[in-house]
């Protein structure tokens, strides 16, 4: 479980979170909707330690993520993140760039590394592209790589921070299709999106951001059907 | 009759060897200096990269002061004053000492560039994964960072070859030593700086080509 009390984020004296209340359940698919700005994708980062937090405190699974006793890179093989970059690694092969963080990381052995990355690589459909540099991959393959090697370290959460901005729009299908296999399986997943149609046919609860704080957190029939603040029902009328 | 006494001779078969026993200590004093330098760059290229202000007040202002002085003033000055406090080094070593530094005064600027070449979304990629600060800069850092910047070291590379040249002045016979010395017995400048500079060519052209194929291997 992710449970978020009082979290408060400033960049300079910028302040970008103001005061987040969020409990995630083991199991729960939830949906980050808002506009750009809004705080959204630095929340996910404030989850998994990539940015320090000012106020608050997040847990997972009831370790403090912050606290200064935590061993952070222990913590965040825990938590999978998929990035609106790829950030595939471009001097390593699909497969490599899959069975790296195992090998140095959990400390696998050449074999079990690649085993680990040829499984995975094949369940996101690159079981074919095995040996291929990403340069000769296209985004969507590179996305879903990036999928790949967050669940080669074989978390229990996944973080998406807008997984399909980056594509081009006949790309993004086929990397939504893998983040809705992913929630079929039972991943607890939290996805920062701009896909209305992902956050409502995929989600169990869509939150609205707007200016640092969740307007409103609900089931997605809620949230797209009887929008209660303005600003969500505002930003639901641009968006469609 | 009076023997007549030659003071110069030509050129001969074992003046070529004489002259490729000089090539070898240029590339000698050369691999010696850019090694070090090179390692000592990254280092210092590092403390540049991360160490931010602090760095850029100390380090930074002693590398521009490598990176300006003229090569020869640094060699002669360092070569007559290293005594005064008690480091006897002779030419070679005195040589790699002040090569190897101004290596690394270069270096470390190529190597900045190399990882402020790494986004910090990349970087973010790899610390997700669960992978140390250590284990983010040997994996994704280095090699990402070093093939974009690995021409430019080339050229810093290939540069301080032909600067090791300058290490003559203090007596230490490589290449344009061995040159001059054999220019003075055979008083035939042109052939014998010419034959120089061919072998000066010899050493460069191959690792300029072999890094121009490691180039193309990484861009496939």
């Amino acid at each position: 479980m992710i449970e978020i009390r009082g979290l408060e984020k400033y960049f300079g004296t910028l302040q970008v979170l103001k005061g987040i209340d969020l409990t995630v359940p083991k199991g729960e698919v939830l949906s980050i909707v808002g506009a750009s700005g809004s705080g959204k994708s630095t929340l996910l980062y404030c989850i998994n330690a990539l940015e320090e937090i000012q106020a608050g405190s997040v847990s997972v699974d009831g370790t403090d993520v912050h606290a200064k006793s935590t061993d952070i890179n222990a913590l965040r093989q825990k938590l999978g993140m998929v990035f609106q970059q790829w950030n595939s690694f471009p001097h390593l092969t699909a497969l490599e760039n899959v069975a790296l963080s195992p090998r140095i990381v959990k400390g696998k052995t050449k074999a079990e590394a690649r085993d680990i990355a040829a499984t995975r690589l094949e369940h996101v459909g690159l079981g074919d592209k095995l040996n291929v540099y990403p340069n000769a991959l296209s985004g969507g393959q590179q996305q879903r790589l990036a999928i790949a090697r967050a669940l080669a370290m074989e978390p229990e959460y996944m973080l998406f921070d807008e997984a399909t901005s980056a594509l081009d729009p006949e790309l993004v299908g086929e990397v939504l299709d893998t983040m809705r296999l992913l929630a079929e399986e039972g991943m607890t997943m939290i996805c920062v999106t701009h896909e209305m149609s992902f956050a409502r046919d995929v989600s169990d609860r869509v939150a609205f951001f707007h200016q640092g704080v969740i307007e409103e957190i609900n089931t997605p029939d809620k949230i797209f059907g009887a929008p209660k603040s303005e600003h969500l029902q505002k930003f639901l009328a641009n968006v469609r | 009759m009076e023997p007549t006494i030659s003071f110069f001779s030509g050129l001969q078969i074992s003046d070529i060897w004489y002259l490729i026993e000089a090539a070898w200590r240029t590339v000698m004093i050369s691999a010696l200096a850019i090694s070090i330098g090179t390692v000592l760059g990254v280092i210092f290229g590092w403390i540049l990269y991360e160490g931010r202000w602090a760095a850029a007040l100390t380090l930074g202002p002693f590398l521009d002061v490598f990176r300006s002085v003229p090569l020869i003033i640094q060699l002669v000055l360092f070569y007559n004053f290293a005594p005064i406090i008690g480091l006897n080094l002779d030419p070679f070593f005195s040589g790699v000492v002040i090569l190897a530094i101004y290596c690394a005064s270069l270096v470390a600027n190529v190597a900045r560039g190399g990882m402020e070449a790494v986004s910090k979304s990349m970087r973010r990629a790899a610390r997700s994964l669960g992978m140390s600060y250590w284990q983010d800069l040997r994996y994704v850092v280095l090699p990402i960072g070093g093939r974009a910047v690995f021409p430019s070291w080339v050229g810093v590379a290939l540069g301080v070859m032909k600067d090791s040249a300058l290490v003559s002045v203090l007596g230490y016979i490589e290449l344009l030593k061995a040159s001059q010395i054999l220019i003075t017995r055979t008083q035939e400048p042109l052939l014998i700086l010419t034959i120089a500079g061919a072998f000066y060519f010899a050493l460069s052209y191959p690792i300029s080509r072999y890094a121009a194929s490691i180039e193309k291997r990484w861009a496939s």
